[in-house]
């Protein structure tokens, strides 16, 4: 599903140049629950943002379904995203004007068109049946964290990308989040990638990688 | 289809949660475009006003007048003391060019009339009984003098309404005499009103050309021949006036006998040319106004562009978000550009109902003539979406060229 091969990540910083990726080799398979932990600034969240098409490498090969993806253009790294990958943001990132079924009739608007009873369905997988016309600012953390969730399944991407999905939320609503996104891992078989530094969300996966320094410094299957 | 529907409820949602501050960005498109349809629309009517008041004076009108033509930027002036043009001449371009239908030479004088307590200066003008045809004039009442009265050169009048109104006030001037000059006339006709319009009919009388001949000493050329200070003839049809011209031209080059290197001695206008003349001088006009109005249409795209700007700014992470589900630049740049249209383009109809309101209102005061014609509104509107499109390239450019992991980041 996802192999990165020597993937190398520079930032120009003025004059000086910010390595954050040091050649960075990775293999994660269909189905596979991953988590990726390290400190911050061991370039945790820079490996997400290039697994799902956000930021292209400096240099390294990074073949995604057997496709290398890392030297397509934009637009092409646009359609891939549209299509292929559902991201969860620590943050939700929700438009707070929609309501909770506009924000995930958004997923799918650039991956082919509205399906407004797709969207319905998804938000009943996460439990929001009942909130359906309630803007952001109306439900609590983990519902938003939920919308999101539903945002992000229902195009059906082959993977599946969160970003310290639990870092905003209290350890009831955290625990919530995690065990609707592990029961999707078991029930649909998705590829979930997620960052996270609390070892009580990485226990949940089948396998923990940790990055210090732009590295990978250590690989645990659970 | 799906995607353009959820596209379009995307901006309508981003127009409709920020209402008043939409409705002040329109506002200058708003003002712009209404001040173009006002503007352009007193210009139109004023066009239309003129043209149709020349068009009543006979749209195959042909006047030749002597003197030399003198151009003038673009119009012909030249009228004058040049005793060139005789009765003669008139017989002969009725004889011999063809198309034409009628001419009438006439003679102009202005004469003191009198009716016993009222009197009144009045342009008297000799004409022939063709005449009245000619030049779209039609009698209210009594008749025009006859081919037989007109032979004999008797003292009989056709009076102008207004001058009808002056000399007799309270009485039918049919059958009354009246003093003109040094001698009587019988009033036979009243003209209808022709209604104000320069060298109205309406402040004039006409006796037969060989009664004034008789009563006013009119001047002879060398050769003997009746001078008279202007000849007007129509043709069948107004596409024949050019030809019509140049065979007068030539007609009367001749009979004036003319070297080859002179200048006529004598110069031919068709209401046509006036009316293509003046309708020019009207569209320049019109396009001036319209330019003026223009200006604040500009002032008012400026401040589409300052608003789209900040827009972009303040969904900076709205934009990173689509981009994280999606979308591509182009997506990005044509959802603000469309914003910014549809925005303008609002703008512009309302600019339009607004414009079209006051031109009605300035027609209906009476304190201009308006018109509101299609190709304004059409004019106004696409300009008016073109301002959209115009100032909303560069921010919406810029928002499609934002990193999304940055915008994701932004607050």
């Amino acid at each position: 599903m996802i192999q990165l091969e020597n993937i190398t990540k520079v930032y120009p910083m003025g004059k000086r140049e910010l390595t954050v990726l040091k050649g960075v080799n990775l293999n994660i398979k269909k189905g596979e629950l991953v988590a990726i932990m390290g400190p911050s600034g061991s370039g945790k969240s820079t490996m997400l943002n290039l697994i799902g098409c956000l930021d292209k490498p400096t240099a390294g090969s990074y073949l995604l379904e057997d496709r290398e993806v890392s030297r397509l253009s934009d637009s092409e790294l646009a359609k891939i995203r549209g299509q292929k990958i559902g991201f969860i943001f620590q943050t939700f990132n929700l438009l707070s004007r929609l309501t909770a079924l506009a924000n995930v009739e958004l997923g799918l608007t650039y991956a082919g068109g509205n399906d407004r009873k797709r969207a319905i369905e998804a938000l009943a997988k996460v439990g929001l049946s009942e909130r359906v016309n309630h803007r952001p600012i109306e439900l609590s953390g983990g519902e938003q964290q939920r919308v999101s969730i539903a945002r992000a399944i229902v195009k059906n991407p082959s993977l599946f990308l969160a970003d310290e999905p639990t870092g905003q939320l209290d350890s009831h609503s955290g625990e919530e989040v995690i065990s609707i996104l592990t029961s999707l891992h078991a029930e649909h078989a998705i590829t979930l990638v997620l960052v996270t530094h609390d070892m009580n969300i990485a226990k949940h996966c089948q396998r923990i990688i940790q990055l210090k320094d732009g590295e990978v410094i250590g690989e645990e299957t659970l | 289809m799906k995607y353009w529907l959820s596209f379009l409820s995307t901006i309508w949602l981003g127009l409709i949660t920020h209402k008043l501050r939409s409705f002040l960005t329109i506002l200058g498109v708003v003002i712009g475009v209404a001040s173009v349809i006002t503007l352009m629309s007193i210009g139109r009517g004023s066009e239309a006003k003129i043209l149709s008041n020349i068009q009543s004076l006979g749209s195959n009108l042909i006047t030749v007048r002597p003197g030399a033509s003198v151009s003038f930027g673009g119009i012909r002036g030249g009228f004058g003391g040049a005793r060139t043009l005789t009765m003669e001449d008139a017989d002969a371009i009725a004889q011999q060019v063809a198309d034409v239908t009628a001419v009438s030479p006439s003679n102009t004088s202005n004469l003191q009339l009198v009716v016993g307590s009222q009197n009144t200066n009045s342009q008297v003008n000799g004409v022939n009984p063709e005449y009245l045809g000619i030049n779209n004039l039609k009698i209210a009442s009594g008749a025009l003098f006859s081919d037989n009265e007109y032979q004999s050169g008797s003292k009989v009048a056709v009076l102008g309404s207004s001058v009808a109104e002056t000399l007799f006030p309270n009485s039918d001037p049919i059958g009354q005499q009246m003093r003109m000059g040094t001698i009587i006339v019988r009033v036979i006709g009243v003209l209808e009103s022709k209604g104000a319009s320069f060298n109205s009919s309406d402040d004039a009388i006409f006796i037969p050309l060989t009664a004034m001949q008789q009563t006013v000493a009119l001047p002879r050329t060398p050769q003997g021949g009746h001078v008279v200070s202007s000849i007007t003839l129509t043709v069948a049809d107004s596409s024949q006036t050019q030809s019509v011209i140049d065979a007068i031209t030539s007609l009367l080059r001749n009979r004036h006998l003319l070297a080859a290197s002179a200048n006529n001695d004598f110069n031919i206008q068709s209401v046509q040319e006036i009316a293509a003349t003046l309708s020019e001088t009207m569209g320049t006009l019109t396009l001036l106004l319209g330019a003026i109005a223009a200006i604040s249409l500009l002032v008012g795209g400026i401040g589409v562009m300052n608003i789209m700007l900040v827009s972009v700014l303040e969904r900076t992470r709205e934009i990173g978000i689509r981009k994280a589900l999606g979308a591509r630049q182009r997506d990005i740049w044509s959802q603000f550009l469309i914003e910014a249209a549809l925005l303008t383009f609002a703008g512009g109809i309302i600019g339009v109902i607004v414009g079209w309101g006051v031109a009605y209102i300035v027609a209906r005061t009476g304190f201009l003539p308006t018109l509101v014609t299609a190709d304004i509104v059409i004019m106004a509107v696409s300009v008016s979406i073109g301002i959209g499109l115009f100032f909303g390239f560069y921010p919406a450019w810029n928002a499609s060229r934002l990193n999304p992991i940055e915008a994701l980041r932004s607050e």
